[in-house]
Parts: structure tokens; sequence; C-alpha cells
């Protein structure tokens, strides 16, 4: 072994961390400007779904994924109080060992109650769940074919598994069909598509899309995370409202929008879908949600099965928001309402956290959301809307978006 | 179809890309020459992958840095 070190030599040192100075640059920048820090807010007190105390203001709640408003919910908040005094504060094991309680197969039996379906699978982040469901079904051969604005944890699933990964263009069902048809025969199709996509909140056309994608002998994958609970007849989701939900052979959701706690969950009618439990690394190799969680989530899900009146409001909420923003000379991602996410486009970073700090000032929290979390690397101020913001609340926030833009220049 | 014409083009289809008019030879770097960001990748990828009907995977792509090999994959990928 002559080319070892001996002991009184060492190697020029490089910095690991040198690949983040530009980030690092770009922040001191902002910083410098004087702008509240748009990444490091704290919320000191939580009044209610739509109300906390931010960095020492009360402020109204208007970037948070609580799209139904059941964290305050006494039904939600009794069964997790509940849990805690019966089963303990956690379960210190992975799902296929000792961390299985009854809670745990009681919240998926509510998701397979709530979805209509054979099989669910809980996970303990929403990020979880596409990452071990995608990065298990399609292996060394297969192709994933998904859209290019696809949420974080969807590529990090693609990256951790061995497939080919083609991407298209957002939403464009012509260029999808084209990568569908050079696949090579006899290889392993799976589609990833999105219900409501979270920067601009606008929706796929999940019906066209998974019709192609079946002629094409693909299995589809739809992530309705941002509509569980609001969008469809029965909260199912965007393919529910379409009604294609029964061409979807896995729908991903999440605990933590309007389900109102923290968790993941993959729901199919595969008929061999139990497997994934024994060769899913993400579900096997990490600790399962606290039964307080399994609790609290199984309520919300059960409740959120008779929420019709709820959706109204939240629906009116969004088309409100949407048309007075509009009429104020703001530029909104969607042309008509067509989520719980109003994302209101900024010309730039720099105004982007102008109006962020404008608007929190006026006691509104909004998401400042950049590059590269971006499409088209725009700077958003994404609003999304609760079904407990009363008519007055959004009343008040058009207003303080009006003064905020006028006071920072945008409008 | 040889190298000479895929490059040809290739070559015509990068034009519209390359908006700063660097120089085209095989050790032109797509990221640190001309200067592509991710969704520029994305459209010319799909230009390429429409005009020779064949699928460039990110993995693939993964492994093109420079014009040069990119050539060389098309010609591979088209056979």
């Amino acid at each position: 072994m002559t080319d070892m070190l001996s002991d009184n030599a060492t190697q020029p040192h490089t910095d690991l961390f040198s690949k983040f100075d530009p980030l690092i640059q770009m922040r001191e920048n902002l910083l410098a400007s004087g702008v509240e820090d748009p990444f490091n807010l704290v919320m000191e007190r939580v009044i209610s779904p739509t109300v906390a105390m931010c960095n020492g203001r009360e402020t109204i709640l208007l970037g948070t994924y609580n799209y139904m408003g059941m964290t305050f919910d006494p039904d939600v908040i009794e069964a997790g109080k509940q849990a805690l005094d019966e089963f303990g504060s956690g379960t210190t094991g992975s799902r296929v060992l000792n961390g299985t309680y009854v809670g745990h197969k009681a919240v998926e039996q509510a998701l397979c109650d709530f979805y209509a379906m054979d099989h669910a699978m809980v996970f303990s982040t929403g990020y979880q769940a596409n990452l071990g469901i995608i990065s298990t079904i399609a292996g060394k051969g297969d192709y994933i074919v998904l859209d290019i604005d696809s949420h974080a944890s969807i590529w990090d699933g693609c990256k951790m598994g061995d497939a080919e990964v083609v991407p298209f263009k957002h939403n464009d069902i012509e260029a999808m069909e084209k990568r569908l048809r050079r696949i090579p025969a006899g290889a392993g199709k799976l589609v990833v598509l999105e219900g409501v996509y979270s920067m601009l909140g606008d929706i796929a056309p999940l019906k066209e899309m998974i019709a192609v994608a079946r002629r094409y002998g693909a299995m589809v994958l739809v992530d309705e995370a941002h509509s569980m609970g609001f969008i469809g007849p029965n909260g199912r989701g965007v393919a529910e409202e379409q009604g294609c939900l029964d061409d979807v052979d896995f729908v991903i959701g999440t605990f933590s929008k309007s389900v109102g706690t923290v968790g993941g969950f993959c729901v199919s009618n595969h008929p061999k879908f139990e497997i994934m439990r024994l060769v899913c690394r993400p579900y096997v190799f990490t600790a399962s949600l606290p039964p307080s969680v399994v609790a609290t989530a199984a309520t919300s899900i059960r409740k959120l099965m008779h929420a019709g009146d709820k959706r109204a409001h939240l629906w009116e909420n969004s088309r409100t928001l949407h048309k007075s923003l509009r009429d104020a000379g703001f530029q909104i991602g969607t042309e008509t309402p067509q989520s719980a996410i109003i994302s209101v486009i900024m010309p730039d970073l720099e105004r982007g956290a102008a109006m962020w700090e404008a608007l929190l000032k006026e006691g509104l929290y909004v998401n400042l959301a950049r590059p590269p979390a971006t499409p088209a690397n725009m700077t958003l101020l994404r609003c999304s809307l609760c079904a407990e913001h009363s008519a007055e609340q959004v009343q008040q926030i058009i207003g303080m978006f009006t003064r905020a833009g006028n006071a920072v220049g945008i409008l | 179809m040889d190298r000479e014409e895929t490059s040809a083009r290739i070559a015509a289809l990068i034009e519209p890309f390359n908006k700063k008019g660097a120089e085209i030879t095989d050790a032109t770097r797509f990221t640190d020459d001309l200067e592509f960001d991710s969704l520029t990748v994305m459209d010319f990828v799909a230009a390429i992958e429409d005009e020779f009907d064949i699928i460039i995977s990110m993995n693939q792509q993964a492994e093109i840095e420079n014009y040069g090999q990119l050539v060389d994959a098309v010609v591979k990928l088209h056979g």
C-alpha cells in the first residue's frame, strides 16, 4: 500500500458545502435588503385553523394546507387524546415489526371506506408514500412517464428506483402519448400524474391522460395530496371529479393537508397490493406513526366523508378570492379557480419578498415560493384557502392584498 | 443514418436554443457553454425525440454532457 499518506502528510481539503455558496449568497442578498426572513417564520400560538400569532402579530393564515380546517375539530382532538392515554406517545418500531397497533389498522380501514377501494397502506409521511411506492413498483427496465412539474417526492421516488425516467411537458397529453408510444415493446410502464399541481393550483386533465395511458398498457399512479377531502363529490380527488377514479391503479395521498395531521398513504385495488408491505423500503425501515396521529387521522377521514357543506364553502372562498384578486389587478396562476390554491405571480423574487413582508405586516401569512420549486422560475405568493375561512376573513384578505400591492408598487 | 447527417440535423434543432450564438463543436457543453437550464433541456430533448422518434430518458441524459456525446447517443438510439 505505497499510495497511503504518511502520518505527517495531509491532502488539500475540499469543503463539501461550497456547492451551496450561490444559494447562501442569494439568501444573504435578500436579507440584506432588510426584509423579514420568509423562510424562518415562527408561530408562537395557533388560535384556530385560520388564525395564529406569527412573529408577535395576530395573523390570518392563508398559506397552510389545512384545507378542511380539521386541526381543531373537537372529535379529532378527543380521539388523539384518548389514543395518547391508552397507547402512549409512540410505537418505537416499524409497521412490519412492533409498530402496527389497532389504530394503524383502523386508519387503513377508514381510507378503504373513504375511497371505496380494497387496499390501503399508511406511511409515516406523504413524501415517503411517493418515494416508497414509485421506487418499489418501477424497477430496472421499466419506464416511468411523468409530468415535468411533479412534486419532489415523485422525482425522488424515480431516482431511488432504477427505472428509466421520461418526463413530459406539464399537462401536455400529446407529449405524454408520444413518449408512451416510443417505449420498447414489453417494457413495464408507469404513468405518474397529480390531481392538483400545488405551485399554480391548476388541475390535470386526468380523464384524457389516463385514457391514453390505458391504451398504451401503462399502470397509472395519481397523487391527490392537494385535492383529498375537497375536490370530487365524496372528496376523493380530481380523478373522482372527472369520473376516472376506477382507472387509477394507485392513489397517493397525505394526512398533512385536509386530514390535518401527518402521514401518507397509497390506496389501490391491485390484487397483489399487500406484498408492498414487505418489499417497500420507506415503509419497512422507519418507525410507524404515533397512535395519537393515526387516531386523529382516522376520525378526520371519517368526518371528511360527510363534509359536503364545508366543501361547498371552500369552493365559494376559492372563487371569491380568485375573482377579487384578478379584479384588483394581480396576475393569477390559473384563468379560473381550479382548487383551494390561488397562486399570485410576482414580477421577481425581490418584489415577491417585499410583498410577502408587507402582507405579513398587514397580518396575513401566505407562502412565498421561489425557484427551483416553481415552474418556469416564477416567484409566487401561494394562497391556500381553508373551509374555516369566513366570508368576512376572505374580504379582509382581499383588502390586505390590495393595500400591500399598492405599497410595494405591484398594482 | 451516419454520424455526419445526424449531427447536421441536431445542429439545426439546437439553433433556436442557442441564444448566445455559441459555436457548436463536439466539445460544446450544454450546461456550461450553452447555459441550458432544466426547462430548456426539456424542450430541446423533446425536439430531438420528435425529430428522430426516439426516447432519451433522464438516466441517459445524465450521461450526456456535450454535443458530441449527444450525437453519439442519438446515432445509437436511432439505430
